[in-house]
């Protein structure tokens, strides 16, 4: 059962990049929100990569830790939203600009 | 009981810290007894420490508290020095002084700001007395100077009219041209007897070379000059009418103004030495008592004539210094401190009456409505005029005679100072009679007219004073040397009282009322009331020129620079302020950039 | 090499699921894209030899944190007046900016990716996979990691409770002139 290590990290890449695009071109907070998941995502693999290279349970270990934190990121996010949708009725984060200079 | 000296200037000053510290918390009623009380018991020390310093023989006392500036070779002790001419000036200053502060409890009693105003008037006292007690001319200047600002926080009392408050500032401002004088001529007696202790100067044997001297003089001459609204710096005396009527009586006519006077009298040791500078003094006192006395003809405020009138009779003063006659001077010093601060008070009862109406024309009739305040004014006015027998009779008598025979002054400045007498009389008569009698020309009910017992009862014993105020017999003889009392010939001892009278019957044609009288608006009539023109004057010659200059120098290269660097400051806010524009978004896109450009210098220079 | 083959067909799953999401304009749709990707990079997960990861992946994170996302959809009752806005919102000019600054990111780190020819201690680039199983994973997370985890827990608290007060309803004043 082998794969190239390189190939794997390029996946992890890729993600991480289509996270970051949905991330700065969405305006719905609710994508938004979905893109990060995806962005996170990408970073949990790359740490299961690397524990599968060197052979140790760290990488997974690094894993849970990283679900914990997105889900605690989620609940707070989705709750955020739902204050947002009463306050500006949809969920665009542009409307969101009051603290400019 | 002489050591107890240093208690007198102390009380006014307690107080005055007292009543700083505690502002707001004390009732009115609190406020008068702390003000008034602390000066009555300076008075009534003073009155001790003056029976003992006679009954002793009038020897200097001379008590210091503290080393205060410890300067190698010269210290300047914080000390006190009471002579035959100190004492004079201090129960004046605390005698009057305590009448008036009486009054102005009662003047000021209704003002919301009453406490304000006795910190200021407490803090006068003290300053009044560290300059006629201070034994070096260090001290004597930290009086001058806390005059001057007590003087100024009191003209601009009433702060939210800004004609007071540009009173203030000129007086402040022509003052402090005077002050810088005198600071200049206390540095040049510093480096030429390396002291300033008042009896060191004045003893000393150093020889000083007399150009030196000469200079010194003048300058002290012109701060004197400043402090006493003589000519050239007179223009800011009429102005500081703008303060409370009782601030006028004590600060603008008994004391503070004859602080010229007294640091005259106090260095005429060294005014002896110089050749000149007496002649000068006298022209000045001269020159000054003439002016005052036409300008304060065509004036129909109240208290600006009475404010010309201070002016002229500081003028006498200054004739009688000019004269050698020191005693004299002094002599009309104290007399004019009574009946000038009984005129003020009555001016200020009328004042009050009439609802803070000032225009002598708008008065009249007033002795059927105010009779007790009539009289007073009338016994202020014949003090003033020199009536026989009053106050001001002896001591403008004793100038006058000593100006006659002195070899500073002469028949000449005699003969203007008995022309000063006459305008006296008929500037004096006028007041009365366009005040006092004739039709009422105001719409005010009898009814209105409500003479409170505290606003009579501290003007009692300043009406005695006035009238015999004159037997009181002063003794200089260890301060200027004995007295000499000239024999004249009968016509000159009476010339002053013929044109006194001769000014009463003019002014009794001119001015008595007969119909209801209006102000002159005729041009000399205005140059006069606008003080001769020296306003005008000195706006042209200085006030115009320095604003001129400062347009000028207002564009200069390195406020450019200045100007640059805020703007370049400003113009990069407005730029970085685009950047920040809220928009979530936009900041990560930056972040993002920031790592995209350093990632990529990080592939190529590795 | 089937393993390899396996590996290659979810990532591409998990990538073009990923894409999905983030173009697609009904975000019911996008969730359950989203799900697919989890569940593409769960298979993921398990050829590297992780499956503790794997399951962990579909139980909680294709499980109960998408259940999260689909409850908050629920609540925020999306209709077809929010897929319009959508379309309204997503032009293609809105997509070139981040894309080009994305694809440059991108070729920079695949470049150092590609550019690194030491992942491991042994030469070759493939590695042989070995199992890691939950003992493993279990016996290390109790034992030095045990302060993380606690920490760890001390932040799911946190964002309970915040979670709570957040979603709370709006007091009656700032709801009815739009919170300002």
């Amino acid at each position: 059962m082998t794969v190239p290590i390189e190939h794997g990290f390029v996946l992890v890449a890729l993600l991480w990049a289509i996270g970051l695009v949905g991330l700065l071109s969405r305006k719905n907070t609710l994508f938004m929100l979905m893109s990060m998941e995806i962005m996170l995502n990408a970073g949990a693999l790359a740490f299961i990569l690397a524990g599968s290279l060197w052979q140790q349970a760290d990488g997974q270990v690094i894993y849970i830790l990283i679900l914990s934190i997105a889900a605690a990121e989620v609940g707070l996010g989705l709750a955020l939203l739902i204050r947002l949708r009463q306050h500006i009725g949809d969920l665009d984060i542009d409307k969101l600009d009051e603290m400019k200079g | 009981m002489q050591n107890l000296l240093v208690l007198v200037p102390l009380l006014p000053l307690l107080s005055s810290l007292i009543l700083l510290l505690l502002a707001g918390r004390l009732s009115p009623l609190l406020v008068a007894l702390l003000g008034v009380g602390s000066m009555g018991l300076a008075a009534i020390l003073t009155l001790l420490i003056g029976i003992e310093f006679i009954g002793l023989g009038g020897e200097s006392f001379q008590q210091v508290l503290f080393n205060w500036l410890p300067i190698a070779g010269a210290p300047i002790n914080f000390g006190l020095h009471l002579d035959q001419l100190s004492l004079v000036m201090m129960s004046v200053i605390t005698g009057v002084g305590w009448m008036i502060h009486w009054y102005a409890a009662a003047y000021m009693f209704e003002d919301k700001d009453v406490q304000r105003f006795f910190v200021y008037m407490n803090l006068f006292v003290f300053a009044m007395l560290m300059l006629v007690l201070g034994d070096s001319l260090v001290l004597l200047y930290l009086g001058w100077e806390g005059v001057g600002l007590c003087s100024f926080l009191l003209i601009g009392f009433w702060q939210h009219k800004a004609d007071n408050v540009v009173a203030s500032k000129k007086a402040f401002i022509v003052t402090r041209v005077g002050d810088t004088a005198m600071m200049i001529g206390l540095l040049i007696l510093f480096s030429e007897y390396g002291s300033l202790h008042i009896n060191t100067i004045v003893e000393s044997t150093t020889h000083v070379s007399q150009s030196n001297l000469w200079l010194a003089c003048i300058l002290l001459v012109g701060g004197a000059v400043g402090k006493s609204a003589q000519l050239p710096l007179q223009t800011w005396l009429p102005d500081a009418m703008a303060g409370p009527t009782p601030v006028s009586a004590l600060i603008h006519a008994a004391t503070m103004v004859t602080a010229g006077v007294y640091l005259i009298a106090r260095m005429h040791p060294l005014f002896l030495q110089v050749e000149g500078i007496l002649n000068l003094v006298a022209w000045i006192g001269v020159l000054t008592l003439v002016l005052a006395g036409v300008a304060a003809l065509a004036q129909s405020d109240i208290k600006r004539i009475l404010a010309y009138s201070t002016m002229s009779q500081i003028g006498y003063m200054f004739l009688g210094l000019g004269a050698l006659a020191f005693d004299a001077a002094i002599f009309h010093l104290m007399t004019h401190a009574f009946f000038k601060a009984l005129l003020f008070l009555t001016a200020g009862s009328i004042i009050l009456k009439m609802h803070h109406q000032q225009d002598i024309f708008k008065m009249g009739g007033l002795f059927r409505s105010l009779p007790l305040t009539s009289t007073f004014l009338l016994i202020g006015l014949l003090a003033l005029v020199a009536f026989p027998g009053s106050s001001g009779f002896f001591s403008k008598e004793a100038i006058l005679a000593a100006t006659y025979q002195a070899h500073t002054a002469g028949p000449t400045l005699w003969w203007i100072g008995v022309l000063g007498a006459f305008l006296t009389s008929l500037y004096s008569f006028r007041l009365l009679f366009i005040v006092c009698f004739g039709p009422a020309n105001h719409d005010l009910k009898e009814a209105d007219y409500k003479p409170t017992s505290q606003l009579v009862v501290p003007l009692l014993p300043l009406v005695t004073l006035a009238v015999i105020g004159g037997f009181i017999s002063l003794d200089f003889s260890l301060v200027f040397g004995p007295a000499n009392h000239p024999h004249l010939p009968l016509w000159i001892e009476w010339m002053p009282v013929a044109v006194a009278l001769l000014g009463f019957i003019l002014a009794w044609f001119l001015y008595f009322p007969r119909q209801s009288m209006q102000a002159s608006s005729s041009v000399i009539n205005n140059f006069c009331r606008d003080g001769l023109g020296f306003d005008w004057l000195y706006e042209q010659l200085f006030t115009k020129p320095l604003q001129l200059f400062a347009r000028i120098n207002k564009g200069d290269v390195i406020d450019h620079f200045y100007h640059f660097v805020g703007w370049f400051n400003f113009s990069l806010n407005e730029v970085l302020v685009i950047s920040q524009n809220g928009k979530l978004r936009w900041y990560l896109f930056g972040t993002l950039a920031g790592c995209a450009l350093m990632l990529g210098g990080l592939i190529l220079w590795r | 090499m089937s393993a390899q083959i396996l590996f290659y067909i979810s990532g591409s799953i998990a990538i073009l699921a990923s894409l999905f999401v983030v173009t697609n304009k009904n975000a019911v749709h996008a969730l359950l894209y989203l799900v697919v990707s989890l569940l593409a990079l769960a298979m993921c997960f398990y050829l590297l030899g992780a499956p503790f990861a794997a399951a962990l992946q579909i139980i909680v994170y294709a499980g109960a944190i998408m259940v999260l996302f689909v409850f908050a959809v629920m609540i925020f009752n999306i209709n077809q007046t929010d897929i319009d806005r959508e379309k309204h919102w997503l032009t293609w000019q809105s997509w070139v900016g981040p894309s080009l600054l994305v694809m440059v990111l991108l070729a920079e780190i695949v470049f150092v990716i590609l550019s690194n020819q030491n992942w491991s201690t042994n030469p070759s680039s493939a590695v042989q996979i070995e199992l890691v199983d939950a003992r493993a994973v279990g016996t290390l997370l109790f034992g030095p990691y045990l302060l993380a985890v606690e920490i760890a827990s001390f932040l799911l608290l946190a964002g309970l409770v915040g979670g709570y007060h957040l979603a709370k309803e709006l007091p009656k004043r700032t709801t009815k002139d739009g919170g300002r």
